[in-house]
């Protein structure tokens, strides 16, 4: 599995629709999440687990992350999801409602177990969390470091706004401190930070301005809920040309450097820190997601960081 | 020699009569009354009891009628009840097409009214009665240029054509909308009907909106016309046509429609002064809409635009990015008052639209046809008239004639359909033939038939998914498995012809399985 790649875009589709979890993939987004929890009633708990998990088995996904929703293992579903999506060969587990370490901790014990029994190679089931409470943005921080499978932590704001006492606003200035914290929970962790939905379908302006927002946040991406939203973050994500000129000649630099066998890399006579390296691999790799250039034009750049 | 003598030796010569006051008694009469109150009493204006009988129609006899009115239809309900009423039996019926709408037509089929069906399409319970095996004999299926075809060189000759209007003059001269603005309902072209009332040997218009003399610009010209029915109403106008084709918000038909436009873009055939047609379908409708951005960002503009005319169409059209509309179904009611608005919006008739005879036709002057289907299979070949069920559910319509005619033509269907695959090894019922199927363009991935490397080409340049017919199909294999063949019965009850009226494919009885 690969903890670094795009996230730009994570697309919900209810684990009990056959047609959009079959076919989930073809919008491009760069993982989709499959629930289990909340669009899916009591009722139909067990057919929709038993559908994604053949969904997994048998549908081509192509190189598409794929990640799912299970029940909390407080309920009598959490367990089940578990079993079921591990052995399936899930991405990543994504857990709700998270609010201490040790909902992590416990989480990560049962993949374990499931990954040991089925044969699957120990670790690789990913998890992310969402935090949709008070109590789990004052452990953001902690969560996001609760086990080596942690990839990313989520802001889940509808539930966290009712436990505020307030609602949600088009601004979403209720929603600030929690954000804040997560990308700083996330990057301090070394992991990824995914913003909530936006669920008015008709607004897509309104979306628009709430993708720039968090972009500037620091956010890697948002989960969506329509194929609609897609193309719209994805431009928001896509770098201006003049930046991902500079990173290439950065990477062009950095492969020079190798090429000689020298640790140091400059352009210009400057040095180059490893940090910016970091953020020019990571526009390039956002500039090929987003199609504006190919991998044939980067010589000899190896794209690590993408699927 | 006198005068008289002079007339009567020169009329004699060039074998005419001499003049006679009050002239021949064929002649039509002075007359010194208003010419507002005298077009009242024109004689073509009777009951629709006494049309038929004038008309001379007989048992085992063809009648016709258009389906301009779409869902909203009620003349032909109305006409074959009268003639049942009246003790007709053993008639062909040939309409343009037939819907959900027909249903009565199950009951003059049984009576015996109605043994014999041409039609372009069917669907609804009148459709999956005859697929499951009502009539005796086989309905013949034609797609618009084929039927045009046909009636114009008598293979099919229509005894008595029914024709509904939504306006008509004392005198005959009947349209799809009307200047009087009384008009209940307005469907715009009449393009399918007009080879009918050219053709017919009788022509009887039915109307709920008579309008004063002259009904111009004239569609059905009065010397084509025998008689007028006043009707309460032709159809329910909310049915006929109203507001615009709506924006398709399926998630899978933008992504088709995205994805044909990025394919007409980089096809070879975009350039300035190209040409058309969209077929009917959500995802098909929508291509307008993405190629709309790319006109405007490569400055291209369309010269004409053919067939169902939309309010896409139109709106392009106003803006200037297309500069003519040819227009031989109006798919709603912005389309349909653009024809009788625009100046360059020229209504045309099915012969002029795809006779597959005729080189003048405007399907052979499309550089571009994108189409939508129900079923393609690995050798390009298309069906859009029985469903995966064996159940006849759709209509032929220009997609033979625009897919051959056009330069290039693609497909637009989604790989799956809720359980179904719509990429199969072999169509249920062969429609158009892969040869004139360029383009598949699918939600999960774009095939180019092997024909057309040139465009197999410039497509993968510009970074199009493309894959092999066989590659879709498989993948379509793959998520939902490989279906149970259907079960047909042995009995015949559909014909298909192609559009030079040869017979292109059976369909088959379909016997329901027992679960």
């Amino acid at each position: 599995m690969n903890k670094n790649r795009l996230r730009r875009t994570m697309m919900f589709a209810p684990g009990n629709n056959p047609s959009m979890i079959q076919d989930a993939h073809i919008y491009g987004a760069d993982s989709i999440m499959m629930d289990l929890e909340d669009s899916v009633a009591l009722a139909q708990k067990d057919a929709a687990r038993l559908l994604v998990y053949n969904a997994l088995k048998s549908c081509n996904y192509g190189n598409t992350e794929l990640v799912v929703r299970v029940n909390p293992l407080s309920t009598p579903y959490g367990m089940q999801d578990i079993e079921a999506v591990v052995r399936a060969g899930v991405h990543v587990v994504r857990m709700p409602k998270t609010e201490t370490a040790q909902d992590v901790v416990e989480c990560d014990e049962q993949i374990t177990r499931v990954e040991r029994e089925c044969g699957r190679e120990v670790g690789s089931t990913l998890i992310m969390a969402a935090i949709e409470s008070a109590l789990g943005v004052v452990n953001a921080y902690a969560i996001a470091t609760a086990s080596p499978r942690m990839m990313g932590i989520a802001l889940g704001a509808e539930d966290y706004s009712a436990n505020l006492k307030t609602n949600r606003s088009k601004e979403g200035i209720e929603l600030l401190l929690a954000r804040q914290t997560i990308v700083v929970a996330a990057r301090a962790a070394g992991i990824d930070a995914l913003d909530t939905v936006f669920s008015d379908l008709n607004d897509m302006e309104g979306f628009a301005n709430e993708i720039k927002l968090i972009k500037q946040l620091g956010f890697d991406g948002k989960s969506v809920i329509n194929p609609r939203q897609i193309p719209i973050v994805h431009n928001i994500f896509a770098p201006e040309s003049q930046q991902i000129e500079k990173s290439l000649n950065i990477i062009r630099a950095m492969q020079e450097a190798t090429a000689k066998g020298s640790g140091v890399i400059s352009l210009k006579g400057k040095m180059i820190d490893r940090p910016v390296l970091l953020r020019a691999q990571r526009t390039i790799d956002l500039a090929i997601a987003s199609g504006i250039i190919s991998k044939d034009e980067l010589y000899g750049y190896e794209v690590e960081n993408n699927g | 020699m006198d005068k008289q003598q002079e007339i009567k030796n020169v009329a004699q010569s060039l074998n005419m009569k001499p003049y006679k006051k009050g002239w021949n008694s064929a002649t039509h009469d002075r007359s010194y009354v208003p010419r507002i109150e005298l077009q009242t009493q024109s004689s073509k204006l009777v009951d629709l009891e006494t049309a038929i009988m004038k008309s001379g129609l007989k048992d085992g006899m063809t009648i016709s009628f258009h389906h301009h009115f779409r869902e909203g239809d009620k003349i032909i309900n109305m006409v074959v009840d009268k003639l049942a009423q009246m003790g007709y039996r053993d008639l062909q019926l040939a309409s343009s097409s037939l819907s959900d709408v027909h249903a009565p037509l199950i009951k003059h089929i049984q009576n015996g009214v109605i043994t014999r069906i041409q039609t372009s399409g069917l669907r609804g319970e009148l459709a999956d009665a005859i697929s499951h095996g009502l009539m005796d004999n086989p309905v013949i299926f034609r797609s618009h240029g084929g039927r045009a075809a046909a009636i114009e060189n008598g293979e099919l000759h229509i005894d008595v054509a029914f024709l509904g209007a939504s306006s008509c003059d004392y005198l005959g001269n009947a349209n799809g909308y009307s200047r009087s603005g009384r008009e209940k309902s307005i469907c715009g072209s009449l393009g399918y009907a007009k080879v009918d009332a050219e053709n017919a040997d009788k022509v009887i218009i039915l109307t709920d909106n008579i309008v004063t003399y002259p009904n111009v610009p004239v569609t059905i010209s009065e010397g084509d016309v025998d008689y007028i029915v006043l009707v309460d109403e032709v159809g329910d106008a909310s049915k006929i046509s109203s507001g615009a084709i709506r924006d398709t918000k399926n998630p899978h038909d933008i992504l088709l429609a995205e994805t044909a436009a990025k394919v007409v873009e980089h096809s070879g055939y975009f350039y300035d002064g190209f040409s058309l047609q969209t077929g009917s379908g959500g995802a098909s409708l929508a291509v307008t809409k993405y190629l709309r951005e790319a006109m405007i960002t490569k400055n291209i503009k369309a010269r004409y635009a053919l067939g169902g005319i939309t309010s896409h169409m139109v709106k392009l059209h106003e803006e200037g990015l297309i500069d003519k509309l040819l227009d031989v179904q109006s798919f709603d009611l912005v389309a349909a008052t653009s024809l009788k608005n625009n100046r360059f919006h020229q209504q045309i008739s099915a012969s002029t639209y795809a006779n597959p005879f005729e080189n003048g036709s405007a399907i052979n002057w499309l550089d571009v046809v994108i189409l939508s289907a129900l079923e393609v299979d690995t050798e390009f070949n298309v069906n859009v008239l029985t469903g995966s069920n064996g159940v006849i559910r759709g209509a032929i319509g220009g997609h033979p004639d625009t897919a051959a005619g056009a330069a290039l033509s693609i497909v637009v269907v989604p790989l799956i359909r809720g359980r179904i695959p719509c990429v199969v090894d072999k169509v249920t019922t062969l429609i158009t033939t892969g040869d004139c199927v360029d383009v598949v363009v699918t939600d999960q991935g774009v095939a180019v038939n092997p024909a057309r490397p040139e465009i197999e080409q410039r497509l993968r340049k510009a970074k199009l998914p493309i894959m092999s017919i066989q590659e879709l199909k498989d993948k379509a294999e793959s998520v939902i498995g490989k279906p149970d063949s259907l079960v047909f019965g042995e009995k015949i009850v559909g014909v298909v012809t192609s559009r030079d009226g040869a017979v292109l494919d059976t369909i088959h009885q379909i016997i329901d399985e027992q679960i």
